[in-house]
């Protein structure tokens, strides 16, 4: 018995310190991003500043149009992520509760295409999108990353675990296939809507490679480009950088805090129940 | 869906044929919305990779079909081969090592301990912050003469640590720090989705049976976790061969280049300078490297089952 426990409180002692150990860039991040930008690299490393630079964090805004990069970011996150839970969970419904000729092939092809690796169509994509005129739009974004196959594979993951005699029994009561998505497969998949939701803002919000092929204009940059150039001109100014940062991180910090559960929810079952 | 039979009449078939037509028709517009911009941004370039890597093409040109041409001249370029090597090495750093401390986390954290749902998300949180975040402080930390992470080392006692970013023989390897530390969330949420499926008795009889825990973890955990670990081996070989985000944020490839992938290469060709037909080669080349590796993995997975 003693021996089990000690077992347990070396463990959680491990895990503690690991946890810590993890954390520690984000610590130094925030630690840094209050300094003054030549006590950023010190020897030893101040853990503690020595005098406490709240400026970085007002002076960024005007250092950079990082207002508008944040506007960009949201806009980008809140479009997508409408429209692929949209979109999604509707193809969904029709994979998991239709029963039609031709389903099975196309979601085949919604399957395979899933595990390409974007970098190896992303030309022929760019392509399309140069013809469309499209480059250098925010549409191009949007486009390319509303319709993907991963919402619907998700959502139909979800969709099979609910029995068919609901929708068997709505149908009999004289429900469309339409009334019987909106009015019982919605209210039923909340917890797998929040899943998509939150993947979908989180991966558009960090998105790098999209941004930085098809946004060349400085008023269209989203946070993640934005920061990046900036970085490439002001290199030596250490805790700025750090500010501008934590305040890319702070908003993914809280949708993350919000709907953790449902984050490790989706992963979980798109991982598992294929 | 079974159809309820009427039991009167029969229904005429011309309207039980309509009805059925509808109820293709209702199907398919379920799909449509979605379907349509799926096809037309993610299926047909995916075909399209196929054709355009056997044509000549730029910006400013017509595509011209020259049949090879393309691959003979990506077996000649000193650059692909560096990338190709490159990206391997970071697949070959970036998959062992994510795999063993996901799972090893995994199974730590999959016990009944007070605030365990806290340490996990303390575990995840790297996964999902900004990724230009992630990499300017890694940079930093990094920092050969001043960064904290080579301030230990030199404690350590290790008097000339490593470059890293700043060295051509420890950029990808800072590169794999990285983005093990980064990624190892991501998986260790799947493992931990595994472990529930693991039934509780089967540990109850090795316990009964007097196994010890390392044993257990041989005999019940592993084979139980079979399934979850080759759709991770499979996720992360996928992402290791088309890593780009955070080698272009944190080393752009250098220094020189030492840490130039397949993806910036293709970047490069195809959207910098506008090669299209070479560079569809070369996302080409990509795609059969990572369908072989996953293909080998499937046989040694059904290998090992029987």
């Amino acid at each position: 018995m003693t021996t089990t426990l000690l077992r347990r409180g070396l463990a959680y002692v491990f895990l503690v310190v690991l946890a810590a150990a993890i954390l520690l860039p984000f610590v130094w991040m925030a630690i840094s991003s209050v300094k003054a930008d030549r006590d950023v690299f010190t020897v030893p490393i101040q853990w503690i500043p020595k005098s406490y630079h709240w400026s970085n964090f007002t002076d960024i805004w005007t250092q950079i149009p990082l207002a508008t990069y944040l506007e960009n970011s949201l806009l980008l996150s809140v479009v997508i992520t409408f429209l692929q839970v949209l979109t999604g969970s509707f193809a969904a419904y029709g994979f998991a509760k239709m029963r039609f000729p031709g389903r099975d092939a196309l979601f085949v092809g919604y399957i395979a295409t899933i595990a390409v690796p974007w970098q190896a169509y992303m030309i022929p994509q760019y392509i399309i999108m140069d013809k469309l005129g499209l480059v250098n739009t925010r549409w191009s974004l949007i486009l390319i990353q509303a319709f993907g196959a991963f919402g619907v594979f998700l959502m139909r993951q979800f969709y099979l675990t609910i029995p068919d005699e609901i929708s068997e029994a709505a149908r009999l009561d004289g429900l469309s296939e339409y009334g019987i998505w909106a009015r019982i497969m919605l209210p039923l998949s909340k917890p797998a809507l929040a899943s998509l939701a939150l993947l979908t803002f989180v991966n558009t919000w960090n998105d790098y490679m999209g941004p930085f092929i098809y946004l060349t204009d400085n008023n269209l940059w989203t946070v993640q480009i934005g920061l990046r150039s900036f970085i490439g001109q002001y290199d030596a100014q250490y805790a700025m950088i750090m500010a501008g940062s934590v305040i890319s991180v702070v908003p993914i910090l809280v949708v993350f805090l919000l709907g953790q559960r449902y984050f490790v929810r989706g992963i979980a079952t798109t991982g598992l129940k294929g | 869906m079974t159809t309820v039979p009427s039991p009167s009449v029969p229904a005429p078939v011309s309207s039980d044929r309509r009805r059925r037509r509808r109820h293709v028709l209702v199907g398919w517009s379920f799909i449509l919305p979605n379907f349509l911009g799926f096809a037309a941004l993610t299926l047909v370039p995916v075909v399209g990779t196929f054709v355009v890597a056997f044509t000549d093409w730029d910006s400013y040109s017509s595509p011209k079909w020259i049949g090879l041409a393309n691959f003979r001249r990506m077996k000649d370029d000193d650059n692909f081969w560096t990338a190709l090597q490159n990206t391997c090495w970071y697949a070959a750093g970036h998959i062992p090592l994510t795999l063993a401390a996901s799972l090893g986390l995994a199974v730590l954290l999959n016990q009944k301990l007070r605030g365990v749902g806290l340490l996990r998300t303390a575990f995840f949180f790297p996964y999902v912050t900004s990724l230009v975040a992630v990499a300017v402080v890694w940079n930093m930390l990094l920092s050969p003469d001043v960064g904290p992470v080579n301030q230990l080392l030199r404690h350590l006692g290790w008097s000339h640590p490593p470059g890293w970013t700043t060295s051509t023989d420890w950029s990808l390897p800072a590169l794999i720090l990285t983005s093990v530390w980064r990624d190892m969330g991501y998986y260790m949420v799947l493992f931990l989705a595994g472990l529930q499926t693991i039934p509780a008795e089967l540990y109850e009889a090795a316990r009964v049976d007097g196994t010890g825990a390392w044993k257990r973890f041989w005999h019940v955990t592993l084979p139980g976790l079979r399934p979850t670990t080759f759709f991770v081996l499979i996720m992360l070989t996928i992402s290791s061969f088309k890593v780009f985000d955070l080698v272009q944020v944190m080393t752009e490839g250098g220094p020189g280049r030492s840490s130039l992938v397949l993806s910036q290469l293709i970047f490069r060709e195809g959207i910098t300078h506008g090669r299209f037909g070479y560079s569809s080669a070369v996302s080409l080349a990509l795609f059969v490297i990572v369908l072989a590796v996953t293909l080998v993995q499937f046989q040694f997975q059904r290998r090992s089952e029987r």
